[in-house]
C-alpha cells in the first residue's frame, strides 16, 4: 500500500512539473489529466471511492475536454494546420 | 524580478512547512472524525442506504446538494450568456475512420455505465454527479470525434428544468409531510436492494439528469462557432 502511495505521489509531482514546463499546450492539458487520474488512485488507496470517481470523471473527463476545447477555440493548440480532431 | 522570485520562494517554503507539520500531526488516511462516527453508526438505520456517502449527500446534507446544483446552474448560464448565441453549428473537421467508429461504439456503453452509476448511487460508490457527467460525455464523445450532432438543445434545456423542479418538489413534499426539507419519504425498504432508501434514489436520478443535461449544454455551447465581431 505504501508503495502505491509513493509511486502515485511521485507521478503526481512529475506530471505537475511537466504541466508548467511543457511548451506544447495540448501536452500540458494531457499532463493535468495525468495529475488528476493519479490523484484519484490516491483517493482509492485512502478508501474514498466516491471521491475517486468524482475526481476521475470531473477532473479528467470534464476539465480535460473543456481545456482542450478552449485551446481549440483560441487556436492555440500548437500546429493547428494538421491536427486530427 | 529578483524580489518576485524571493517572495515566491518564501511562500513555497512556508507552504512546505505547513504541509509537513500537517503530515506529522495527522496519521495518513485516518482523519479526525467526530461527526463521521455518529453518522456511520446510525445512517443505515435512519436512511436505509447501503452507501453512506449518499445518505450524507442527499439526506443529512441535502440542502448543500441543492446549493451545488444551483452553483452549477449559474455557471452554465453564465457560460451560455458569454458564449452561446444560437449560431450555426461549428463545422467540425471529421476525425479519422477509427476514431469515429470507436466513438460511436463507446456511446451506448457509456450511456449504460452512466445510468448504472446513477441508479445504483445508494448502493455502490458513485451517484448523480458522477453518472451525470458520464452521461454528458457519452453524448459528447461522438460530437467531438466529428460524427453528426445528436444533442437537441431544446430537449436538453427542458430536461434540465424538469430535473431541477423534481428535486425541489420532492424536497418540498417531504417538508409538508415531515417538517424537514428533503427528509426521506416512502419508507426504507431492505438495506442493499435496488428499491430501497426511500426518496434518495429518486433524488439522485434528478441530480444525474440535471448535471448531465447541464454539462452537455455547456460543452455544446463551447463547440458553437463564434460570430465574427461586427
Amino acid at each position: 500500500m505504501i508503495w502505491i502511495t509513493l509511486i502515485a505521489v511521485f507521478v503526481i509531482i512529475i506530471a505537475a512539473i511537466a504541466v508548467v514546463m511543457l511548451r506544447n499546450l495540448m501536452a500540458a492539458v494531457v499532463a493535468t489529466s495525468v495529475v488528476t487520474l493519479t490523484l484519484s488512485i490516491l483517493f482509492v488507496v485512502l478508501r474514498a471511492p466516491d471521491v475517486a470517481m468524482t475526481e476521475a470523471v470531473v477532473g479528467m473527463g470534464l476539465s480535460g475536454v473543456l481545456l482542450a476545447m478552449t485551446l481549440r477555440k483560441l487556436k492555440m493548440n500548437g500546429e493547428s494546420d494538421h491536427e486530427d480532431a | 524580478m529578483k524580489t518576485h522570485n524571493l517572495t515566491s520562494f518564501v511562500f513555497l517554503a512556508g507552504l512546505v512547512v505547513l504541509l509537513a507539520a500537517l503530515l506529522v500531526e495527522l496519521p495518513f488516511g485516518h482523519g479526525p472524525m467526530v461527526t463521521g462516527q455518529g453518522i456511520l453508526k446510525q445512517a443505515p438505520q435512519t436512511t436505509g442506504t447501503a452507501n453512506i456517502v449518499t445518505s450524507v449527500v442527499l439526506g443529512y446534507r441535502g440542502l448543500d446538494t441543492l446549493g451545488e446544483l444551483t452553483i452549477l446552474f449559474i455557471a452554465a448560464t453564465a457560460v451560455g450568456l458569454v458564449l452561446g448565441k444560437q449560431t450555426r453549428q461549428h463545422p467540425i473537421r471529421q476525425g479519422g475512420y477509427i476514431l469515429r467508429i470507436a466513438a460511436d461504439l463507446l456511446h451506448p456503453f457509456l450511456l449504460l455505465l452512466g445510468v448504472y452509476i446513477i441508479v445504483h448511487g445508494h448502493l455502490t460508490p458513485g451517484g448523480g454527479f458522477q453518472g451525470g457527467v458520464i452521461l454528458a460525455i457519452a453524448y459528447f464523445l461522438p460530437l467531438l470525434a466529428g460524427t453528426q450532432n445528436i444533442i437537441q438543445e431544446k430537449l436538453v434545456s427542458i430536461l434540465e428544468g424538469l430535473a431541477g423542479t423534481a428535486f425541489i418538489s420532492i424536497g418540498l413534499l417531504s417538508m409538508f409531510k415531515h417538517g424537514d426539507f428533503l427528509a426521506p419519504l416512502l419508507g426504507q425498504g431492505t438495506l442493499g436492494e435496488l428499491f430501497s432508501g426511500g426518496t434518495l434514489p429518486l433524488l439522485y436520478i434528478a441530480v444525474g439528469l440535471k448535471v448531465g443535461s447541464e454539462m452537455a449544454g455547456l460543452m455544446m455551447r463551447m463547440l458553437q462557432e463564434d460570430e465574427p465581431l461586427a
